[in-house]
């Protein structure tokens, strides 16, 4: 991945730069529209308290796969732009999962006596997310490299001499 | 109208973290994301409390919507939690990765029981 100081996550930001208006817009936007999927999502399937935390686990599991794929598109296969990121990653993937949540729910689920429950949102959300991000990574690298390879032509014919040569060595 | 606000909501969460994100990571230049770590814990605090003044005091199932589901939701992230995590582990940083997870799991459990209590208080 590209690891100049925008691309990479926690590089050393500028320091004291004004904010952008457009930016800032495109951050509330996105958190506009990722809260509201959350929320409609948790009103058609709610989940009853002291059960698992089904709706959430699905909404931070799949927007971790969103979000890593996301930005090895925005920040390797897309055209450089100034709100994308700010729009789909921060304002948008950010807002649509929720970390508070996940951990008030096991919390919740401890205080009621549902170890069992509570161990299995912690380590299932946790592991889940995990491998979703990895998912979301590998899908958006092997589209890179795929576009690469293409672009760079086909290398089957350059690689394989010329049957008739090789009669000719014999 | 409901959902509307809880959609406001969550862009003022989001704007908050993008902003507080910027503000640690200027001053507390660090390959540790210290900017995810203190905004989920902080929104777990923030969270608990409401769900506890929720289950404790009757607070309103909107406000509850607003505050909770919008502002701490749009606020606090569970996706960059994990991409940082694996960035970490990608650029060799192990223990970094395992603490990012250790640490905010940690403490994000800590301080939304503390908010949860908190409620039992007031």
């Amino acid at each position: 991945m590209a690891t100049e100081a925008d691309g990479h996550p926690f590089a050393a930001r500028p320091r004291r730069r004004r904010q952008d208006p457009r930016v800032l817009g495109a951050v509330a936007a996105g958190g506009f529209l990722g809260g509201e999927a959350r929320y409609l999502l948790g009103l058609a399937f709610p989940t009853a308290h002291g059960a698992f935390p089904a709706t959430i686990f699905a909404i931070n599991i799949s927007g971790s796969f969103i979000l890593a794929l996301l930005l090895v598109l925005i920040l390797e296969v897309w055209p450089p732009t100034k709100y994308l990121r700010p729009l789909l990653a921060t304002g948008f993937c950010g807002a649509y999962t929720t970390f508070s949540t996940w951990m008030v729910d096991t919390d919740r689920l401890i205080s009621a006596g549902r170890y069992g429950l509570a161990a299995a949102n912690v380590l299932g959300s946790l592991l889940a997310g995990l491998a979703a991000t990895t998912l979301g990574l590998a899908c958006g690298r092997a589209l890179v490299a795929y576009r690469r390879r293409r672009a760079e032509g086909p290398l089957i014919p350059a690689q394989q001499p010329d049957p008739s040569e090789s009669e000719a060595l014999r | 109208m409901l959902a509307i606000l809880v959609g406001l909501a969550a862009a003022l969460g989001a704007l908050a973290r993008y902003l507080l994100d910027q503000f640690v990571g200027t001053r507390w230049e660090s390959a540790f994301p210290w900017g995810t770590w203190v905004i989920n814990v902080s929104g777990s605090f923030i969270l608990g409390l409401i769900t506890g003044l929720a289950v404790h005091h009757g607070l309103n199932a909107h406000v509850v919507s607003v505050l909770g589901t919008g502002v701490c939701g749009g606020y606090t992230t569970f996706s960059t939690f994990n991409f940082e995590t694996i960035r970490l582990t990608e650029d060799g940083s192990l223990a970094g990765s395992l603490g990012n997870i250790a640490g905010s799991i940690a403490s994000g459990l800590l301080a939304g029981a503390a908010g949860l209590g908190l409620a039992l208080l007031i």
